[in-house]
């Protein structure tokens, strides 16, 4: 593939706008290095962009049972209706007459989402799940700061989590305490109860967890916290196992992100953007970040926390994201958001059955929506990895699982097929599987070579890291 | 009705039963009962037409102002068709993070090809491939420069509030002082910044233009900053960088800013981009992700997200940032729009925007407005008007103009890009003139 | 796996040699370089930090892992080996000849491993 730097016909430009119809001003500043833009007419940019769509594996070019991803189908009414010019033309700074939909909307969509979850309110700030867990910390810390209790500075983590649960704890200026899961995967309560005191901030926890399992001591967890004089922070990355059945705010928790990008359907864009609401109990909400709309006599208006801790990111967060997840639950209403969670934790209890006889499975019990396998066997009876079978999967048309997560389980792939496949996908992907699993044992050899017939083949990571080129330069008399 | 499982009950059925389940209560027997939902409180669901009549009543309830004179954080620009129209591609939107490369080239090199060319734009070495949005960029780049022994961070006033906001919030996350330099005329206060400049001093933030338009100093804070042993920062609006000394030329060693006026739609406020730059010695501290070129095992060219153990999911609560995605579609939009618009569109827009902002100006003083600072501005100013400027707003509001952003009671913030007709700016300053007429003669 | 005899380690892989004028120099074992595959970066302390037995002074970067290296003695950090900065290869090609600091310090051979014991130790880890 060209880069758009590599045309060499770089003449002429398609041009957009129409002359000028007042008298030029010009500043007294100028740059001098010459800025180096590509240089081509439209048709060229057009059939560029179309071959890199067709390098670039989306949902729907395929099954993508990428663990703690929730890869569900996005429905594209979604997509249209946040493309209403009602929406996309507003300028995020109207008056608040003009913005009276914009308002009402995130108002009925943070209700339902906190119908959901079982808290109190949430703001829409955060644009990303890290950026509702990075806020969701700020709410736990403001809250022991306002309580004088400035010895709490600890946030207990599960071995477990994923790594943007002490990262963020970091940010929020918080020491982390790793704690180890036990061997089923679950959160030790006598690690637990050795690691909270008097300097314990909060508890972060994924429920279900990182390898697809449902914490069932989950409210002897919770109340050790409380009970040490902490709080509770929901990591959401996995509710689409739970949605309509139990709610976190019930379990025991005070703060929650949710991933809209995730649960709610919304699409990846390749890496965002996403929403990452946050939501809290109402002793919380006092310390929201940004204004939160609320309704009041002459319509609806920003109501702006009395203790807010700031705000994380301009404006309102990522509204038209919300405009989808707003769709997406009327449309599912009550009985289909219920439906959606039986159907993802069937159709992952199903794969797991028909590949457990095939694939070490790390934890074999009934999972939630993704289960985790392990590789580590094959690895060292043949040197057969889990990357091995992830690239064997690129040349099936299946995008890979996640692999080497959770960091608890030695050669994982994680597997979440999602609610929105048909039966017959899930057995089509079990023989696929299945057949790599036959043809990596008949001849180890072959399955280090995969993909074969992928646009590129497997990469050098190594030369990107040791020589690292970011960026397309241009020769220096140019 | 109406959701998005596949597989009817009967099927639902046959697979319980293939995994030796009787029901869904058996299924998620785990849960303890006393948490369980039997009910949860939000209607039926609905129909695709009932779903699109609702959203659209919403949407309808919103004003779409066909002439808008406001900024502020939030840019209208002309945005070519092809630039909605490429991203409208299925497998651009539906797409994950290109965590496998091998099926991932398209989003990965439109990835490179973005850092290339907002690296282009701020003079810099380095890009990464984008974060949330202008005001998290700053407050990221801010994170970037500290160091055990230099934690104090310099804001200067005249950034935009809400990036001095974010800034805050992520410095009292890491409890970090905030010094906030005071603006003096409009501008950074040169003298107070030097006052305020000592060796815990990690970095100086400004924006170019500020929040009211004007051209900084930017050299001349660079090297105060430098002087000092503190890093510069700049936040920047990439429309103007296409004709502004790039941030490298005026000695900042971050560059930053929000992208949405890159091909955005204002869209209330979000989705918009983040970009992040830097020079060379400081590429390895910039968060998140970032793409490298490599070659695959039959030597092709091919790119890859790389540097990776800088990152959270590998150094965990020891890494410099949390952020694990980034806003790709977005890059991929603004990319677009610079491929389109070129290096000539690019200045032609920014030529345009200052001009028209500069007509503007000079028809709203006609009509009886004042100019409250008297600093060289791009395509934003403050004027103060004589009476409270909500009657001005709703007198326009009636023509169905958007006016400036109230800065307080009588100022304010305009704005004016190549979007805005000369018609436009006359009859904006024409209903400006009248209310005032209006007013005086009572 | 490559041992050097008249080196000190510890039972994180860290080796040091003692020089002559009484200074130390620490580096990677040939078993730690090998288990943590291609190195891409290694981040350096700044000469005058100091050392504390234990705990981590530098680490190093595969392309999905980092490492800790942590400090088998006191010490005040005199050098570093800038060149690892640039070729942190060298760290897999040479890990002996790798040096990561120079240091001043109190170093207790007791708490040490010597050569052979340190390879008896790395017999156990492989059964």
């Amino acid at each position: 593939m060209r880069l758009l730097f590599d045309y060499e016909n770089q003449q002429k430009q398609s041009t957009y706008l129409p002359k000028c119809d007042v008298e030029k001003t010009e500043l007294s500043l100028k740059r001098k290095q010459k800025l180096h833009l590509p240089v081509l007419c439209e048709n060229e940019i057009s059939r560029h962009y179309t071959e890199l769509a067709k390098q670039t594996h989306g949902v729907n070019d395929g099954f993508y049972p990428l663990g703690s991803c929730t890869m569900k189908y996005n429905p594209k009414i979604n997509d249209v209706l946040a493309g209403l010019g009602g929406f996309t033309e507003i300028h995020p700074l109207q008056d608040l007459e003009s913005v009276q939909g914009c308002l009402e909307l995130m108002k009925q969509t943070e209700e339902a989402l906190c119908t959901i979850t079982g808290m109190d309110a949430m703001t829409f700030q955060p644009a990303a799940g890290a950026h509702g867990e990075f806020c969701g910390l700020l709410l736990i810390k403001k809250y022991h700061e306002i309580r004088n209790d400035l010895k709490r500075n600890k946030i207990i983590i599960p071995d477990s989590a994923h790594g943007t649960n002490p990262a963020s704890a970091s940010m929020a200026g918080f020491k982390v305490v790793t704690i180890a899961s036990k061997e089923d995967g679950c959160v030790d309560l006598d690690a637990l109860r050795q690691a909270v005191g008097e300097d314990t901030a909060g508890l972060m926890l994924t429920n279900p967890n990182t390898v697809g399992l449902f914490d069932k001591h989950i409210l002897e967890i919770t109340q050790i916290i409380h009970d040490a004089g902490g709080l509770n922070y929901y990591d959401g990355a996995n509710l689409n196992a739970i949605m309509g059945i139990a709610r976190p705010g019930d379990m025991g928790f005070d703060v929650i992100h949710l991933n809209l990008h995730k649960t709610f359907s919304t699409p990846h864009g390749g890496g965002g953007p996403g929403s990452g609401p946050c939501g809290c109990k109402q002793f919380l909400a006092d310390y929201l970040p940004g204004v939160l709309p609320c309704l009041t006599e002459e319509g609806y208006a920003w109501h702006q926390p009395k203790q807010s801790v700031g705000a994380i990111k301009a404006f309102y967060g990522n509204f038209l994201v919300v405009v989808k997840t707003w769709a997406y639950l009327l449309t599912l209403g009550s009985e289909g958001i219920r439906e959606t969670a039986q159907n993802a934790v069937l159709n992952a209890n199903y794969m797991m059955h028909q590949l457990k006889d095939t694939y070490d499975l790390a934890y074999n019990q009934t999972c939630m929506h993704e289960f985790v396998i392990s590789l580590n066997k094959e690895k060292h009876d043949c040197n057969v990895s889990a990357m091995d079978i992830a690239k064997a999967l690129l040349d099936y048309g299946i995008h890979p699982p996640t692999m080497y997560f959770p960091l608890i389980v030695h050669e994982a792939l994680m597997i979440e097929p999602t609610e929105t496949e048909t039966q017959e996908t899930l057995d089509r992907a079990v023989a696929v599987f299945k057949k790599i699993m036959a043809d990596a044992m008949a001849n180890p050899e072959n399955v280090h070579q995969a993909p074969l017939l992928t646009p590129v083949r497997r990469l050098d990571e190594v030369k990107a890291a040791r020589e690292p080129h970011l960026r397309y330069v241009w020769d220096k008399d140019e | 009705m109406g959701n998005y499982v596949p597989n009817t009950a009967q099927q639902q059925k046959a697979m319980l039963e293939a995994i030796g389940m009787a029901s869904y209560d058996e299924l998620f027997s785990v849960i303890p009962d006393s948490v369980k939902l039997d009910h949860l409180d939000l209607p039926e669901g609905l129909s695709e037409l009932e779903v699109h009549r609702l959203i659209s009543a919403l949407a309808a309830k919103n004003t779409v102002y066909p002439t808008i004179f406001r900024g502020a954080g939030a840019y209208r620009h002309y945005i070519p068709a092809i630039v909605k129209n490429v991203i409208s591609k299925e497998e651009f939107i539906t797409a994950y993070t290109p965590y496998q490369a091998e099926i991932s080239q398209g989003i990965l090199q439109s990835i490179f090809e973005y850092q290339t060319m907002i690296c282009e734009l701020t003079g810099m070495d380095v890009s990464n491939a984008s974060v949330y949005d202008g005001a998290s960029a700053a407050a990221e780049a801010v994170g970037m420069c500290c160091e055990r022994k230099r934690q104090k961070v310099v804001v200067s006033a005249a950034v935009h509030p809400q990036t001095l906001a974010a800034v805050k919030t992520y410095c009292w996350g890491k409890d970090r002082e905030v010094a906030v330099i005071p603006e003096r005329d409009g501008i950074t206060d040169l003298a107070a910044l030097s006052n305020l400049l000592d060796e815990e001093c990690a970095c100086v933030l400004i924006q170019q233009p500020n929040y009211y338009g004007h051209l900084e100093p930017c050299e001349e804070i660079a090297a105060l900053a430098h002087q000092a042993g503190a890093k510069s920062i700049m936040s920047c609006n990439p429309i103007m960088l296409s004709i502004l000394p790039t941030p490298r030329e005026c000695g900042a060693d971050i560059a930053v800013g929000e992208g949405q006026p890159l091909g955005m739609s204002l869209a209330f406020g979000g989705p918009y981009l983040g970009f992040m730059s830097t020079v060379e010695a400081m590429g390895r501290r910039l968060p998140g992700r970032i793409v490298g070129e490599t070659v695959d095992v039959e030597g092709k060219r091919a790119y890859v997200l790389t540097l990776q153990a800088r990152e959270q999911h590998i150094r965990r609560e020891k890494a410099s940032s949390n952020i694990c995605s980034n806003q790709a579609y977005c890059a991929l939009n603004a990319a677009v729009y610079m491929t389109a618009m070129g290096a000539s569109g690019m200045q032609e827009a920014a030529s345009q925007c200052i001009s028209k902002a500069h007509y503007l100006m000079k028809q709203l003083v006609n009509s009886g407005l004042e100019r409250v600072y008297q600093q060289e501005f791009c395509h934003e100013f403050v004027l103060r008007s004589p009476i409270c400027c909500t009657i001005l707003l709703k007198a326009l509001k009636e023509k169905g103009i958007l006016g400036g952003l109230p800065l307080n009671e009588y100022d304010l913030l305009w704005c004016a890009t190549e979007m805005n007709t000369k018609e436009e700016m006359d009859q904006c300053a024409e209903t400006v003139k009248e209310v005032l007429n209006h007013a005086f003669t009572l | 796996m490559k041992v050097i005899e008249n080196y000190f380690y510890t039972k994180s892989h860290e080796w040091i040699q003692l020089l002559e004028d009484g200074t130390a120099l620490i580096g990677l074992s040939d078993y730690a370089q090998n288990e943590l595959g291609d190195l891409v970066f290694v981040n350096l302390p700044e000469v005058g930090d100091d050392l504390i037995v234990g705990e981590m002074f530098a680490d190093v970067e595969s392309v999905k892992a980092v490492s800790d290296v942590f400090a088998p003695i006191n010490g005040k950090v005199l050098e570093i080996n800038e060149e690892l900065l640039d070729a942190p290869q060298k760290i897999n090609e040479d890990p002996y000849g790798a040096w990561f600091v120079k240091v001043e310090g109190d170093v207790k051979p007791e708490t040490l491993l010597d050569a052979s014991a340190y390879q008896e130790y790395l017999t156990e880890l492989e059964a």
